[in-house]
Formats: C-alpha cells, sequence, structure tokens
C-alpha cells in the first residue's frame, strides 16, 4: 500500500507542471485576510490568478474541477524572513550564499542571481505548504547587507517575484560590532552612509573626488539612495526597546524612510511607538529567552501584545535555520493560538494567527495586492491540506503556485522510500530506486 | 543490565565514604564485604543534596491518562502522595477523600517530559561569551571534565522548559567539539541554588562521545589530530587502549595513580557510566559500534541519529537507543540525508526511540516535535498512538539514562514528575497547566506564584512576565 502512495507521488514528479485553469470546490476556504474560513467554499484560479473566492461562487465551463473534501483550502504561506534559494548546506561554504564577509560592496549587493530553485530545501518547503518567500541576505562586511527579493517556491528556474524588494541591515549588537564597536558608531555610521548617498544622487561627481575615503561604492550608493526615497523597503533588524524608538527617530532625518522591524524582541515594551509610526513588524513569536542583553524582555506574548497594540505583525523563523524550516510558520502561528488560552499570555485568534503568515508578511514588503491572499487578483497560490494547517504535522495534499500544480516529493522522501526496510535484498540500496 | 550497573554504583559510592586518604595516596577500602573490589577513589565527591519539595495528597481525576510506557487510561485518575505515585486507574478506582482534587475533564495527564540532550546551564542564557562552559576545546579527548562543574543554576532556561515544555528532568552534556567531551550529569529541573541542589539521586553519570564533523573540524583548524574521520577513530581507540590498561592495573589491585580522564573511562568500561554517542550518519554508528565491541563497552544512545532510520534493524539488534530531532536537517553535510519519518521508522523496527532537544528553544516543545514525528510516521501507514508516542518523551530517555525504575512512568512507587496540559499535549494549542516534580507543585498556569524566576531575571524587563 505505501509502496503504491508513493510510486503516484513519483508519477507528479515525472509530469512537468502546467499553467491550469483550476476551481477548487468544497473546501474549507481560508482567505487569508483574517477573515474567519468559509464553509463549502469555492476558489478560482484563471491565467496564474485567483478570480473569485467564497461562498457561493460559481464555477465557470471550461474549468478544472478539484473537490476538496470539505478540506482545508488556503492561500500559500508566505514566510515572512528567510534564506531559502540561498543556501544549501549552511556549514558548507561553496553552498553558502547567504552572506559575503569579504565583500567590499554593501548595499548594492542583490541576492537575484544568487538564488537557486533547484536547491533542496525549496523542494522541502514547498512540501510544507510555503510558496513565496522574503529573502534576505545576512550581511557584509560593511553595515548593508544588501538587497533582498521576494521569491516563488516553484519547480522552475526563475524564484524571482519581486527583486530588490527590500535592503536590510543589522542594528544594535550585531550593527554596532560592524560599525566599530558601539550603537553610537552604529548610528553615525548608518547616517553618513545615507548621506553619502544623498549627496551622490545630487552629484554623482562626488563619490569620484571621494576617491580612495569613499565609505560606499556607486552600487551601493544607488542602492541606498532608494532606500531614502522609499521605493526599497528597510529592514531593520533590532531587539531592545530603545533601540528600535532610536530606529523609528531615522524617520525624522529620513522621511521617507519605509521601515519594517525585524526580530523586535522587546517590541512590546514600546508598541504605542510602533503602532504610531505605522511600521510593520517580522517576529519571531515563540523566542523567550533572554538571548542576549538587548533580548531581557523576551517572551511569547510579544506578537500577540503588538498586535493588540495595532502593529500589523507578521510571523517568521529568523531565529531557527531560516533556510531550511520555513514549515515551522504554521507551527508557530499554531502556537499563538494555543497561548491564547494560557492565563496573563497574549495570542492571536485562528483568523489572525493564519494571516500573519499569509497576507501580514506580503503587506510589509509591500505586495499584498498580488501575493498571500485568495482575495480577486492575487497570484494563485493555493493550497489543500490534509488537516488544519496550524495544527503539528498537517500537510499539503495539493499545492499550486501561479496557478501550476506543484510537485509535493522531495528528496527527503525518495530517502525515506529507499529505507522503509533497512534491509538490503539481493543488491545493495543503491539499486534501490 | 542498566539496573545492576546502578547498584553496583551506590555500593561503590557508599563505600567511597571511608576509601579517601588525606595523603594522596589511596588506599583500598577494607569494607565490610571482602569480596567487593577495592575502591580507590570516591566516586561521588559532589554528591546531590536534592530532596523533593513539600507535597500535599493530590488527585487529579477525570483526566485521560498517558502512563509514559504505552497504556492509556481514558477518564482515569492519578492519586499523588509524599511525592510518588500512589496508584493511577479508571474512573472506578477508589479515591482519598482528604486529597486535593483536581477536575481532569478535557485534559491529558503524562509523565514529565525527560530531555536526554541539553546544554541549559552550560550554555545558558544570556549566550555571551562569560557563559560559554560547554566544551573544553582544547583536547581531542577530556573525559576528565565533568559537566556539572559548568552548570548555571540561574539559568532561565530551565525555567521556560519547565512551564512551556512540561521537562521535569534532562541530561545536561558536554559539547561536541571533543570525541570525548566530559561527563554528563543528569538533574531534576527544579530551581537551585546550586548545582548538587538539582542533581537526580542515583543517576548513573554519563561520557559524552562525539562522531564526524565536529572533532575534526576544531582540531583539524588548529593544524594537530584529529583532522579526518579515521583520525577520530585513531585518537578515540589509543584512548580506549589506554584506558582498558588502567582499569585492569586497577582490578589487578595494583597501585595506579589517579587520573581523572581515565576514571571516567574505566567507569565506562565497568559498565558504571553510560556512553551517549553524539553520531549522525549510519556508516559512522556502525563502526562505533564495533570500535565499542573491540574495548568491551556499550553505547546507551546514539544522539542527533538522523540516519538512524538506515540502520534501525542493527540498532534494534544491538539494543541501542537514537535520541533524534523531528525535522532538522541540512545545516551540515553530516544532517543532509535527515527525514522527517526517521523517529517513526526506528519506532517501526522496535528500536529504543526518543525524541530530544539540543536546543534552549525546542527543549520547550518536544512534545511538538513528537507529533510531528508521529504525523509523518502516519502518512507512511506507520500509526503509532498518542500513548506510544509518549514512550519517546519520557520512559525511552529515562531507560537510556538508567533512571526508569525511579521515572518516567506513571506506575506506583515511581517519583510523581507529571504534567497536567490543558488538551491533548500533541497539538500546537496545547500547553501545561501543572508540573510537579517529586509530587511537589513546580508550575501552575493559574498561579503566578508558581513560577520561577531565575536571579538573573530578577529587576530585568519582563521579570515574572508569563514568557
Amino acid at each position: 500500500m505505501i509502496r503504491a502512495l508513493l510510486l503516484s507521488a513519483a508519477a507528479i514528479v515525472a509530469a512537468p507542471a502546467a499553467a491550469q485553469d483550476i476551481a477548487i470546490t468544497n473546501a474549507k476556504l481560508v482567505i487569508g485576510d483574517g477573515s474567519a474560513p468559509i464553509e463549502g467554499g469555492t476558489v478560482v484560479v484563471r491565467g496564474g490568478k485567483v478570480v473569485a473566492a467564497g461562498a457561493g461562487v460559481a464555477v465557470p465551463a471550461g474549468v478544472e474541477r478539484v473537490d476538496a473534501q470539505g478540506r482545508y483550502v488556503t492561500p500559500g504561506i508566505v514566510a515572512a524572513f528567510s534564506r531559502v534559494g540561498l543556501t544549501e548546506v549552511d556549514a558548507v561554504t561553496g553552498t553558502n550564499d547567504r552572506s559575503a564577509p569579504r565583500t567590499r560592496f554593501s548595499a548594492g549587493l542583490d541576492i537575484a542571481p544568487a538564488l537557486n530553485p533547484m536547491g533542496s530545501p525549496v523542494a522541502v518547503n514547498r512540501a510544507s505548504g510555503v510558496t513565496r518567500a522574503i529573502v534576505a541576505p545576512s550581511g557584509s562586511s560593511n553595515l548593508f547587507a544588501g538587497q533582498g527579493a521576494v521569491v516563488d517556491l516553484a519547480d522552475d528556474m526563475d524564484m524571482v517575484t519581486k527583486p530588490r524588494a527590500l535592503q536590510y541591515v543589522a542594528f544594535g549588537e550585531d550593527g554596532s560590532a560592524k560599525a566599530g564597536g558601539s550603537r553610537a558608531a552604529l548610528f553615525l555610521l548608518f547616517r553618513e552612509q545615507l548621506l553619502a548617498a544623498r549627496s551622490y544622487a545630487r552629484n554623482p561627481a562626488t563619490l569620484a573626488e571621494w576617491g580612495n575615503d569613499a565609505m560606499i561604492q556607486r552600487a551601493d550608493a544607488d542602492a541606498l539612495v532608494r532606500v531614502i526615497d522609499g521605493s526599497t523597503p528597510l529592514f531593520v533588524r533590532v531587539d531592545r526597546a530603545v533601540d528600535i524608538v532610536n530606529v523609528i527617530k531615522l524617520k525624522g532625518e529620513f522621511p521617507a524612510l519605509k521601515l519594517v522591524l525585524v526580530g523586535a524582541t522587546e517590541g512590546w515594551l514600546v508598541a504605542r511607538d510602533i503602532a504610531a509610526a505605522k511600521v510593520p513588524v517580522l517576529v519571531s513569536p515563540l523566542t523567550d529567552l533572554p538571548s542576549s542583553f538587548e533580548q531581557l524582555g523576551a517572551t511569547q506574548s510579544n506578537a500577540g501584545r503588538l498586535k493588540a497594540a495595532g502593529v500589523d505583525v507578521s510571523v517568521g523563523v529568523f531565529d531557527d535555520d531560516d533556510a531550511h524550516k520555513m514549515g515551522y510558520a504554521t507551527q508557530y502561528a499554531g502556537n499563538l493560538v494555543g497561548l491564547a488560552r494560557v492565563p496573563g499570555a497574549s495570542g492571536m485568534t485562528w483568523d489572525q494567527a493564519f494571516a500573519s503568515i499569509s497576507s501580514v508578511p506580503a503587506r510589509a514588503v509591500g505586495m499584498e495586492g498580488s501575493i498571500g491572499s485568495l482575495r480577486p487578483g492575487r497570484a494563485g497560490d493555493v493550497v489543500i491540506w490534509d488537516n488544519d494547517p496550524l495544527e503539528l504535522g498537517s500537510r499539503p495534499t495539493m499545492l499550486w503556485i501561479d496557478g501550476k500544480a506543484q510537485s509535493l516529493t522531495t528528496r527527503q522522501d525518495r530517502l525515506r522510500d529507499r529505507y522503509l526496510t533497512p534491509q538490503e535484498g539481493a543488491l545493495p540500496k543503491a539499486y534501490d530506486r | 543490565m542498566i539496573r545492576g550497573v546502578k547498584g553496583s554504583l551506590l555500593a561503590a559510592v557508599s563505600l567511597a565514604l571511608v576509601g579517601c586518604a588525606a595523603n594522596g595516596k589511596e588506599t583500598a577500602s577494607a569494607g565490610d564485604k571482602p569480596a567487593e573490589k577495592p575502591v580507590k577513589f570516591n566516586k561521588d565527591p559532589y554528591p546531590s543534596t536534592y530532596k523533593g519539595y513539600p507535597t500535599r495528597l493530590t488527585v487529579v481525576k477525570g483526566v485521560t491518562i498517558f502512563d509514559g510506557e504505552g497504556g492509556r487510561i481514558d477518564n482515569g485518575s492519578i492519586v499523588m502522595t509524599s511525592g510518588k505515585v500512589d496508584r493511577i486507574g479508571g474512573p472506578d478506582m477508589e479515591l482519598p477523600t482528604d486529597a486535593d482534587v483536581i477536575d481532569g475533564t478535557g485534559k491529558y495527564l503524562t509523565p514529565g517530559v525527560i530531555d536526554i540532550h541539553s546544554h541549559l546551564g552550560d550554555y545558558p542564557s544570556p549566550s555571551v561569551d562569560a557563559h560559554s562552559d560547554g566544551n573544553e576545546a582544547t583536547s581531542p579527548t577530556t573525559p576528565e571534565v565533568w559537566s556539572e562543574h559548568s552548570v548555571w543554576p540561574q539559568d532561565p532556561g530551565f525555567s521556560r522548559a519547565l512551564a512551556n515544555g512540561g521537562v521535569t528532568s534532562l541530561q545536561i552534556l558536554p559539547g561536541s567539539a571533543n570525541l570525548m567531551g566530559g561527563r554528563s550529569i543528569t538533574l531534576k529541573n527544579v530551581p537551585s541554588r546550586t548545582v548538587q541542589g538539582m542533581k537526580f539521586p542515583g543517576a548513573p553519570y554519563g561520557l559524552k562521545m562525539a562522531c564526524g564533523e565536529n572533532p575534526k573540524r576544531v582540531y583539524g583548524g588548529k593544524g594537530r589530530m584529529p583532522s579526518t574521520r579515521m583520525g577520530n577513530f585513531a585518537v578515540n581507540r589509543a584512548t580506549w587502549q589506554k584506558a582498558a590498561a588502567y582499569k585492569k592495573k586497577m582490578d589487578d589491585g595494583k597501585a595506579v595513580d589517579r587520573d581523572l580522564a581515565m576514571e571516567t573511562l574505566a567507569g565506562v568500561l565497568s559498565g558504571e557510566i553510560l556512553v551517549h554517542n553524539h553520531c549522525y550518519r549510519a556508516d559512522e554508528m556502525a563502526l562505533v559500534i564495533d570500535m565499542s565491541k573491540e574495548f568491551g563497552y556499550k553505547v546507551s544512545t546514539f544522539h542527533h541519529a538522523v540516519e538512524s532510520y538506515k540502520i534501525a534493524d542493527l540498532l534494534a539488534k544491538e539494543g541501542i537507543c537514537s535520541a533524534m530531532w523531528a525535522d532538522w536537517w541540512g545545516f551540515k553535510m553530516e544532517a543532509y540525508d535527515s527525514v522527517n519519518e526517521n523517529i517513526p521508522l526506528v519506532y517501526k523496527a522496535g528500536a529504543c526511540t526518543i525524541v530530544h532537544s539540543d536546543d534552549a528553544n525546542q527543549i520547550q516543545r518536544l512534545n511538538q516535535e513528537a507529533a510531528k514525528a508521529r504525523a509523518a510516521g502516519r502518512r507512511i501507514g506507520i500509526d503509532v498512538s498518542d500513548e506510544q508516542a509518549w514512550t519517546w518523551l519520557s520512559y525511552n530517555p529515562a531507560k537510556a539514562l538508567g533512571i526508569a525504575d525511579k521515572t518516567g512512568s506513571l506506575k506506583p512507587g515511581k517519583m510523581a514528575d507529571v504534567v497536567l496540559w490543558n488538551g491533548n499535549p500533541f497539538s500546537a494549542y496545547t500547553r501545561p497547566e501543572k508540573v510537579w516534580i517529586d509530587g511537589a507543585l513546580m508550575f501552575d498556569a493559574n498561579d503566578p506564584k508558581r513560577r520561577p524566576v531565575s536571579d538573573f531575571e530578577l529587576g530585568q524587563p519582563g521579570e515574572g512576565d508569563v514568557k
């Protein structure tokens, strides 16, 4: 029986995915925008995009029907902050393009050509329901890490949904270490680089005049100009409460900055400041240890308290293995639901928790109109789950990206199949495939 | 076998009290049993001072019970008295009338979670350099170091593991930089001023060993042996050879100079100290098994055993436990062939199956890790019940640590190390509601006074928060 099941999975791999017009009916339909699941819902995808979703939606003629049999149907998970595509094996440096510690470039780095859609982390995370990811570089020798992208996890050569979708910079202890050892140096270096980029924008010749004393390369200056004018969101890793306040204050000097806070472990202590500044936050919600002195106030109630204060909170996996285990997004969101039942703690409702791993991260990166929910006009990223997607061990049974059915089989599945019985047969295991 | 080991350890401890001479030259203890081998050195110089905290006669009734050994009772009850499990049973069981009674309707009751692989205290929070006490990475073999001498009892990680994870006992291992990293210690998860106040009374010591990438990377990077896997084995074998000679000298009643490293290894060779071997790859585990036979010791447990599924038959035959993650993979080459079904495949082969953390965060959710692994198994037709899966979290780790006669399951007479969960513990929506250790209520989600705050957290942002 197991073998038959596995063979059918293998057959799906062999057939290349083609764009389909599909209607998934009889669904416990989750739109992903924070609204409650709709029983008996239908979602229609045509030309790779959602055209209708809800109860009583008619299925147009000529559209393939898939009966979800009452199961959960949701938008694909949007990983709020990851390194998928940038690394295969973290400790094998040749496979690891997350960071560039020895480059002289910084903000100008663009991860797009480093992404590997054939890497096994793409397929493994897809099999756990992730269809899109916000991917950031980890760092360079300079303060700014470079430009991340929004990617899809489809089985094709082009991962990039939106290139140069963000600029990443680490504040706090990491940034201070790079800037010379103090937050004073960090804030000064940050300002000086932005001001240099601004001067360069006004008069490109200034860069040549600075010569070897230039603190940034031309490509970096180009990238920082887009940060200053708000066309590239600036993702800032920051944890300590007062650091968060000081980062928000930077908007006084650079008013067009589009800030997104990453981590924000002590965010709950300054939730009102964050809400007033309308700055979205990407959190690792189960972080509850004072891992450093800038995380003394760590609590699993951080996400819930920020949400209650009116902050847009996305749930991600920053403090875990963020290239390999994006499937933890659903588990973490489920834990926020559980936390809501603990006296004195703050969590989220199921509907809010699901939105925090779908439409809310899409909004954080300015793409709410194109991915992250099943509202009309969004990408046809749809998942049918075998169970409540926020429960432990639930898995997709079918998954589409841009309306194309995707394989859910991974290299890990092949290994598992080979060793369902570990004993070797007439020939060694190497002949068993 | 483990039972026998522990008996001899306790006998040795009591004899040791008279065996340590002041002049540094150890004298053999005469003792009162001439048949005993002479004991040269005090084997318990840092004795446990842990005693259970005050208890009350307590009943939880109407609750779903997983007994930890694979049994389940619906609408069951438990009676805890004087720190022990008095009895468990179904709705018809007679209950004392003078007990504190907790209605467990809709809730679940399990033995406390036991994490066989933790570095809490040795790598505490905050993880600043000044706290980095888990790897004595100055020599490839350091069997002379004891992890208990690094444990910082104020690590806030202990209370998180208690409150969120229902962890009642845990083994603190030295790290994996070294082939032989040193002795481990098993602790009760209670706050204490001293590590002695946490030490699990009577638990055997363990020896941490490590295969593969870590030792060869750390020492190869220093330009010294080992820099390869074959170097790993060469250093191990040479060290075991030396230990075997040392032990023989002692067994023959000859005087030996005290050698703390050799004492630990001799303890392994005599079966008093249990080997916990960090080892990912199937082929390396098979080689370690041969090495253990070459020198006459036994591996209790392979830790991080991501490839156990490839040799689950061999591990079952050899009676070796596998301590595993549900889904960690890809962070290093030897973690590349991880599969989500590893834990259920090992279980299906009839081998000893343990879920471990090696992580200050995941120790707070080992129940969830077990749930993920169980779900992966079910998808390929390995149907593991809730109550069977709980053996991965309490009884099997207790066996592997040599403490299963005292804890790890809810049998009458055992330590009342018990968790009441506010729902099915294999759900993401569930949390511990109450945790008892030796029958003392050490955590209560409904009572802020039953929530420990370590010295480090006192007066800091978020002090006493629910976390």
